[in-house]
């Protein structure tokens, strides 16, 4: 965990204070709703279809205990007592009032959490790997640069206002679990003889234009990691379209530019500016890294005997099969929790299961909660040896379904039922799929498949990535669902193809249930998952048995 | 349009003139078009010179032509575009200026700060509450986290300096 100093909480009082003004300003008529609106969007305040929406910010999705029993003190009094967790590893609370606004993020800001720039045309909170310094595949922990980023991109006076929003993701991994390839832009840490440095992709993004990053350079040594996001925000800043808010994001101006002349002016600016006031020396990574709280972790042995007499019991062994990752450090796992019930909406958890979790993280998980962007919970740290009790803890409450990963650990976007934006109603279909794959047994015998469901053209549910993709458009009235195939989001990111015609809300169970009777028929062996057999077969076998026959 | 410098209201000496339009004696101000037909000395003249320069533009043109500016007028024509930040940092930081750099357009309090971060020191202040409500709106935050030319030191500085 980062600690904050007493800059960090000044700086969130002084936060609050500015804030208060303006919903008074508001309030009273001093500011109307247009000057309005880009200042509470930078604090995370959104108007939605039925009350204003307060989007919180957890950086790189990394909670603490007390924080997290701050979010369901803000849940119980301030909202309807639960919260709804984002694919950008953020919280949502969706009833807030707005005269209330500024006690509700007093009240975070208590315990270092705020709203800043999760929403607006500014730099959003940077994220990365769920598994961050838990992870057996990971180089270096990606947070200590996260941090970095986010203390450089909070109310950065050139980059609060520009043409539109801006996502940096950081993986320092093999396998990419941060899905760089699909944001502003990614950042891969890697070595280049023995130095850290990261591969720089830009113009990736999601939305109804999706396209995959370019790499606009192989290796960026990390001294120059600010110099070189400042030379691309720049560029981004002064030549980025402001004419029409569909075509303002950067991935619009590489393309239009080219990958290859975008990266020239960029390292054109970056040579200005590289060895100024940006440039990271030692001292500034010790800085940062001095306060990170690390984990004291016990010497334990890897799967000690209660944990593998425990797994004689198959609902256990099940969870375990999915829920349970490998850890770097011995005798430790990372424990996923799923926030994917059967027949609920994904990634929405109450103020009383928040603070069981909290509870729980502190007694099993060094006091240490992450958000996934895959809309669930993770304890990055926690022995093998609780893991038996762990899961009877976590079952009673709610959030061990045996799902992580399959099919019905489902992202969705919060769709019609709240966001202004949907033109469908996107969790309702994903309540739908999670009934009809109720079966856990059958879920485990499909196996590694995403389900992914926007409910309207801007993908904030990243249907473009999921093995399935479900997006939701109106025609006449009434809501229809396109599906696509293929998508991923990893270090091989690519665009799923629309596999035919949209379909009513009523036929999408059906169809996703044929796509899956069609894997399983055609798959060489249960060792070959869905998105395996779309890459060896291609979309056709399933075009042709996805549709009833009329 | 109140004009913010110092931290107080004053007198704005600089007087708009249309292209076509002979230059006044005094402090003159006129478009970027002008600037760059007439060059290094619009029509010969030794009276104070300033620019409206519009936030498409290169200020990298600017450059051989700051000598002769005592004010270069950045526009901000909605409160949400914010180019001339950019330009504003590039004329400070890159280039040099040291005139009056004056933010003009749909200027509120809340960017105020950011746009002295940027390197602005005068404020075009659309609404005349704003105006007075200037020096509180400059002091409302104390911790800056990021270096620019303004010369505010940053958080990570401060510790640095702390820990000796």
């Amino acid at each position: 965990m980062y600690v904050y100093d007493e800059f960090d909480r000044t700086f969130l009082k002084e936060r609050v204070a500015e804030f208060r003004d303006q919903v008074a300003r508001r309030l009273s008529g001093a500011l109307n709703e247009e000057e309005f609106k880009p200042l509470r969007l930078m604090n995370g305040v959104y108007l939605q279809l039925h009350a204003y929406m307060l989007r919180v910010c957890i950086p790189y999705g990394t909670l603490s205990a007390p924080q997290l029993r701050a979010l369901a003190r803000v849940a119980r009094r301030y909202d309807r007592g639960y919260g709804h967790f984002t694919t950008r590893q953020n919280i949502q609370f969706n009833w807030i009032k707005l005269a209330e606004l500024p006690d509700a993020m007093a009240e975070l800001a208590e315990v270092g959490i705020h709203g800043i720039q999760t929403s607006g045309n500014c730099i959003r909170n940077t994220t990365t790997d769920a598994w961050a310094g838990a992870a057996p595949d990971e180089i270096e922990d990606p947070r200590l640069y996260a941090e970095i980023i986010r203390q450089w991109s909070t109310l950065h006076p050139e980059f609060t206002y520009l043409p539109r929003k801006f996502k940096i993701a950081i993986t320092a991994a093999t396998h990419d679990r941060a899905a760089i390839r699909v944001h502003d832009v990614g950042l891969r840490l890697h070595k280049r003889d023995g130095a850290i440095g990261f591969e720089v992709l830009v113009g990736g993004g999601l939305g109804r234009t999706p396209y995959i990053g370019k790499t606009i350079r192989e290796f960026l040594p990390k001294e120059d990691l600010l110099s070189y996001l400042e030379a691309i925000l720049r560029t981004y800043n002064l030549g980025g379209r402001r004419d029409n808010i569909y075509k303002a994001r950067i991935k619009i101006q590489v393309h239009e530019m080219g990958a290859e002349a975008f990266a020239e002016k960029v390292e054109a600016e970056w040579r200005a500016l590289k060895d100024g006031a940006l440039r990271l020396d030692d001292a500034a990574f010790a800085d940062i890294a001095s306060r990170f709280a690390v984990p004291d972790f016990e010497t334990l042995p890897d799967r000690p005997a209660g944990l593998t007499g425990a797994l004689a019991d198959p609902a256990f062994a099940r969870w375990h099969a999915n829920a349970v990752a490998p850890h770097k450090v011995p005798g430790h796992a990372i424990v996923t929790l799923s926030l994917k019930p059967v027949g609920a909406p994904p990634g929405d958890c109450t103020a009383d299961q928040m603070d069981a979790i909290a509870d729980l993280a502190e007694r099993y998980g060094y006091g240490e909660i992450r958000v996934a962007h895959e809309q669930n919970l993770t304890f990055p740290h926690v022995r093998q040896k609780d893991l038996p009790a762990l899961w009877k803890a976590l079952d009673a409450i709610g959030v061990a379904t045996p799902n992580v990963g399959l099919v019905t650990d489902i992202i969705a976007c919060p769709g019609l039922d709240y966001c202004s934006l949907a033109n469908t109603r996107s969790i309702p279909i994903a309540q739908r799929l999670s009934e009809r794959f109720a079966d856990h047994a059958k879920a485990a015998e499909i196996g590694r498949l995403h389900v992914n469901i926007s409910g309207c053209i801007n993908a904030c549910g990243h249907h473009h990535v999921g093995h399935i993709g479900i997006l939701g458009v109106e025609k006449k009235d009434e809501e229809f669902f396109q599906i696509t195939l293929g998508g991923k989001a990893n270090s091989k990111a690519r665009i799923g193809e629309l596999i035919g015609p949209a379909i009513p809300e009523s036929e999408i169970a059906d169809a996703v249930e044929r796509l899956i009777e069609t894997y399983l028929a055609l798959r060489t062996s249960p060792q070959e998952t869905f998105i395996a057999a779309v890459d060896r077969l291609g979309v056709e076998p399933f075009k042709e048995r996805a549709y009833a026959p009329r | 349009m109140p004009l913010v410098k110092s931290g107080a209201v004053t007198a704005d000496p600089f007087v708009p003139t249309a292209d076509d339009a002979p230059l006044p004696q005094g402090p003159a101000l006129i478009s970027a078009d002008r600037l760059l037909r007439e060059g290094e000395a619009p029509a010969g003249r030794n009276g104070a010179l300033g620019v409206v320069w519009p936030n498409a533009r290169d200020v990298a043109e600017l450059a051989p032509l700051l000598s002769r500016l005592s004010l270069i007028a950045l526009v901000f024509p909605k409160f949400r575009d914010g180019r001339a930040f950019s330009q504003a940092r590039l004329l400070r930081e890159r280039y040099g200026f040291t005139g009056e750099l004056r933010a003009t357009g749909n200027v509120l309090r809340d960017q105020v700060l950011m746009m002295a971060r940027a390197g602005f020191d005068a404020f075009e202040v659309e609404k005349p509450a704003d105006a007075e409500a200037f020096a509180a709106a400059l002091g409302s935050y104390s911790v800056f986290y990021q270096p620019t030319g303004d010369g505010r030191p940053t958080a990570a500085a401060i510790r640095r300096a702390a820990r000796g």
